[in-house]
């Protein structure tokens, strides 16, 4: 049984890096603008010869 | 290109959307206005038109093009530091908030603003709080070109330099967040732990793995109870305080019962507590309240946004006098104040003698004289003669809106609304419930029953789905208003639209509006210096007969007249060179034989108590105000009250009825006393009037709307402005604040129904605390999504926008 108490570090490590990444993402305003990521990924850049900056 | 054009037998603009004739044509397709076309060649020339192709129309109208001089302010250093947020020797980065953005073309067009300006570098769009932060080349582009580039394209930035209000409101917001990932990590974490013993029968945990156990599951709850379900705790704290029991005060109870229970088992007992339990609850619960948040917010987005309501002022330009919108007042504009109205933005008296009462703004009542040159600030109510004002800083709609708001001027709140009363009977009828459950399991022996019934029942009785559906629906409603031309003050103003019995209606301005055209003048032929004093004496009062004579004289250049008198409800009148010159009613000017001229009012005009004579305008009445008025006078009890003679007192009396009254030559004061003696006997009133004239009447009735006709009618002592077009749809929208009632009549019943059932297994103890945590905020959302539904329906039923 005592393979458990292995098991339970190992996941409380795995699940804590997911914790600090979570409070990382955050911080960074990740959650805040789902909006804009979501379509802006849909714009195609279309290479027209008349426009090219 | 792929943009349609021509829809049906509708020219539809291309750009915008709004409906247009086909004057102006381009690029095969039609627009509303020179400046939709002008961005919709742009963009073509430079290739962005897919930004026609993610959505529908999703360009905005563009009626005058940006003049370069209203943003120069902005080059100057001082100003232009306090923008910038970043700067080096190339390039400057600068946040706008765009309250224009609604959709992914937005998005598109923004960011692709380096294209229709190879000066900008970048630009990100952060569409939740309709900001966008450009970098741009600072040599080569000054921050107002920047800026005129926005504004050319339909997003004006909203420039202010007081902070970002979002910024607030994000840190709350954050750290909410941060306790939700918090709460599910130990909740995961705890249920890791807790797997043997939801294995205990088939296996065996050797006694010091058993202990490592249960101290790593308390270890892991102290996080979830004292960081993220705190704020539980501080609400119920703050409530107790003040000595009122608020609907956190049960689920703060039920959290301390199972953590204490939990703690006195593992050191003292022999089980191993309830801690995935507790951590279930908290983190269901902050999801509930999070999600629950995220819909209100999102439902009710745009409110700050539709609650600005129309009012146009009157600018002088090239020396005429012409309305404008209040949002396109710019510094510089002269603008003309008459009498009774409200100021609408800080200014330097040009011309007149002002008399300022700031009681909207101070509360002191008593008015201050400004001498020409001084500054007058928004808010104040000009008391004296017409004045002209040069406004010295755009108009701030919100600003007005605040005025508004500001419940100073109106404490009509009568008792608390059956809502209150119910939540703060309900957590006292749940505690006694809970007494009663607490004593009947003591008694059955089954203390262990006794802790999971209550801490069900502390969390699935929640009042909060039942609070929430009061203030969502009326907030919907209050939008549905102001989409259909009503814009209310407050949402307890909806409350009280659907308790009214009695309807005030005043006459002119009101069911008629008065037209130059309708004028005819009758008796002696003026001479043009008489014009001009009618002119001028007219253009003192904002009655919508005086405006309609001063429209009407408006070639004649005015002539100063001196000792200016209004009498409210019966005429002006001023001197000019030693002649009396009077303009109003029959009794006020002298005459005896009063013309009864049906459809009409008259104006008599006097010079010395000899009236010359009379100008007499036709009551064009509005368009469908009889229907109006018959479907209304089936249901509510009306009254017309007008300050003119009795011309029309028989159509009026046919048109409403036998058992309405109508009441003719009425002044302000006796109309308030009107309103006032159908509230003793019992009525609740609404009065629908002209904002200025009949603002003591509007003030006194339960529910005061004032009618606008692109005019400054403002007046903060109404609950709400209607537009003049909508006012025959007034019945449809009495309809649906009436039906707003019965929306929470309805939500009401299903949420006590809700409580009762749940509270039926609670009380049985057959209801784990974990599923009443995710049952709760379960139920919020349903009432939320009921009474959106609802009230969107019964709105499309009757034919309103929404």
């Amino acid at each position: 049984m005592s393979v458990l108490i292995g098991l339970l570090v190992v996941s409380m490590l795995i699940s804590g890096g997911f914790l600090i990444a979570f409070f990382w993402s955050n911080k960074n305003g990740q959650f805040e603008d789902q909006f804009s990521s979501a379509n802006r990924i849909l714009f195609e850049d279309k290479i027209k010869t008349k426009n090219k900056n | 290109m792929g943009v349609e054009v021509n829809t049906g037998k509708k020219i539809i603009c291309a750009h915008c959307g709004g409906s247009c004739d086909a004057s102006i044509k381009a690029y095969e397709s039609f627009f509303c206005c020179n400046g939709c076309k002008v961005v919709y060649g742009l963009l073509q020339e430079k290739g962005l038109c897919d930004y026609y192709e993610f959505n529908a129309h999703p360009g905005q109208t563009i009626q005058s093009l940006v003049s370069k001089s209203k943003y120069e302010y902005l080059d100057n250093e001082d100003i232009r530091s306090k923008l910038i947020v970043f700067k080096d020797h190339q390039q400057s980065h600068v946040n706008f908030y765009l309250p224009q953005m609604h959709c992914s073309s937005c998005l598109y067009l923004l960011e692709n603003l380096h294209r229709l300006n190879s000066k900008v570098i970048s630009a990100r769009v952060d569409f939740v709080r309709k900001e966008v932060l450009i970098a741009f080349f600072h040599a080569d582009l000054l921050l107002s070109e920047l800026v005129v580039l926005l504004a050319s394209i339909g997003y004006e930035p909203h420039i202010s330099f007081s902070g970002n209000e979002g910024d607030a409101y994000r840190m709350t917001d954050r750290s909410r967040i941060y306790k939700l990932g918090m709460a599910g990590f130990c909740f995961a974490n705890i249920m890791m732990m807790s797997l043997p013993q939801y294995f205990a029968g088939s296996v065996k945990v050797e006694p010091s793995i058993a202990l490592a156990l249960k101290y790593g599951m308390l270890a892991l709850s102290l996080p979830v109870v004292f960081y993220s379900g705190a704020e539980f705790f501080i609400s119920s704290w703050n409530s107790l305080k003040e000595k009122y029991l608020n609907i956190d005060v049960p689920i703060a109870l039920a959290i301390a019962i199972t953590f204490i229970r939990s703690v006195y088992e593992i050191f003292w007992g022999s089980g191993e507590g309830y801690f995935d339990s507790l951590a279930g609850i908290i983190f269901f619960m902050l999801v509930g309240r999070l999600l629950q948040d995220n819909v209100y917010k999102s439902l009710s987005f745009d409110r700050d946004f539709k609650s600005f309501f129309p009012i146009a002022v009157r600018c002088l330009i090239d020396e005429e006098v012409s309305s404008k919108p209040l949002d396109q007042v710019e510094p510089d504009d002269v603008l003309v104040i008459r009498p009774d109205e409200i100021i609408p933005v800080d200014g330097i008296l040009s011309k007149g003698k002002a008399y300022i009462d700031y009681s909207f703004v101070t509360g002191e009542s008593l008015p201050v004289e400004v001498a020409i040159g001084e500054l007058i600030y928004a808010g104040g109510k000009q008391t004296g003669e017409k004045i002209e004002v040069i406004a010295i800083k755009s108009v701030s709609q919100s600003y007005l809106t605040n005025l508004w708001n500001k419940n100073v001027f109106k404490d009509k709140s009568k008792s608390r609304s059956y809502i209150d009363i119910f939540s703060k009977y309900f957590t006292l009828i749940l505690f006694v419930l809970a007494g009663i459950t607490a004593v009947y399991w003591l008694r059955e022996g089954r203390p262990d029953m006794l802790w999971s019934a209550l801490t069900s029942m502390f969390i699935i009785a929640c009042p909060c789905a039942l609070l929430l559906t009061a203030t969502f629906t009326y907030g919907r409603l209050m939008r549905m208003f102001g989409k259909n031309g009503l814009y209310i003050r407050h949402h307890d103003v909806v409350e009280k639209m659907s308790e009214i019995d009695y309807l005030v209606f005043d006459k002119t301005g009101t069911l008629t509006n008065h037209s130059p055209a309708g004028l005819t003048y009758h008796g002696r032929g003026l001479e043009i210096w008489e014009k001009g004093l009618i002119h001028s004496l007219a253009g003192q009062s904002s009655h919508p007969l005086s405006r309609a004579i001063a429209e009407h004289l408006k070639e004649s250049p005015a002539i100063e007249v001196e000792s200016y008198k209004n009498h409210p409800g019966k005429g002006i009148e001023g001197w000019y060179e030693n002649k009396h010159v009077k303009l109003g009613s029959a009794e006020f000017t002298g005459v005896k034989a009063d013309e009864h001229v049906f459809e009409s009012s008259i104006v008599y005009y006097s010079i010395d108590n000899e009236v010359k004579g009379w100008f007499e305008i036709r009551n064009a009445y509005r368009p469908g105000v009889s229907e109006m008025i018959r479907y209304l006078k089936k249901k509510y009890k009306i009254a017309i009250l007008s300050g003119d003679h009795e011309g029309e007192k028989e159509y009026l009396n046919q048109l409403i009825g036998a058992d309405n009254q109508s009441l003719f030559t009425q002044s302000p004061q006796q109309k308030f006393e009107f309103i006032k003696s159908l509230q003793q006997k019992g009525h609740t009133i609404m009065m629908i009037g002209d904002g200025l004239n009949d603002a003591g009447a509007l003030k006194q009735s339960d529910v005061g709307i004032a009618i606008s006709d692109s005019v400054n009618n403002f007046t903060p002592a109404a609950d709400g402005i209607l537009e003049g077009s909508a006012l025959t749809g007034l019945s449809r929208l009495m309809k649906l604040a009436t039906a707003g009632r019965y929306i929470i009549y309805l939500t009401f019943f299903v949420s006590v129904l809700y409580n009762l059932v749940g509270l039926w297994f609670a009380v049985q103890g057959i209801l784990y605390p974990v599923v009443a945590a995710i049952l709760m905020p379960a139920s919020s959302l349903t009432i939320i999504f009921l009474t959106y539904t609802l009230s969107g329906l019964i709105g499309k039923k009757l034919n309103l926008k929404d």
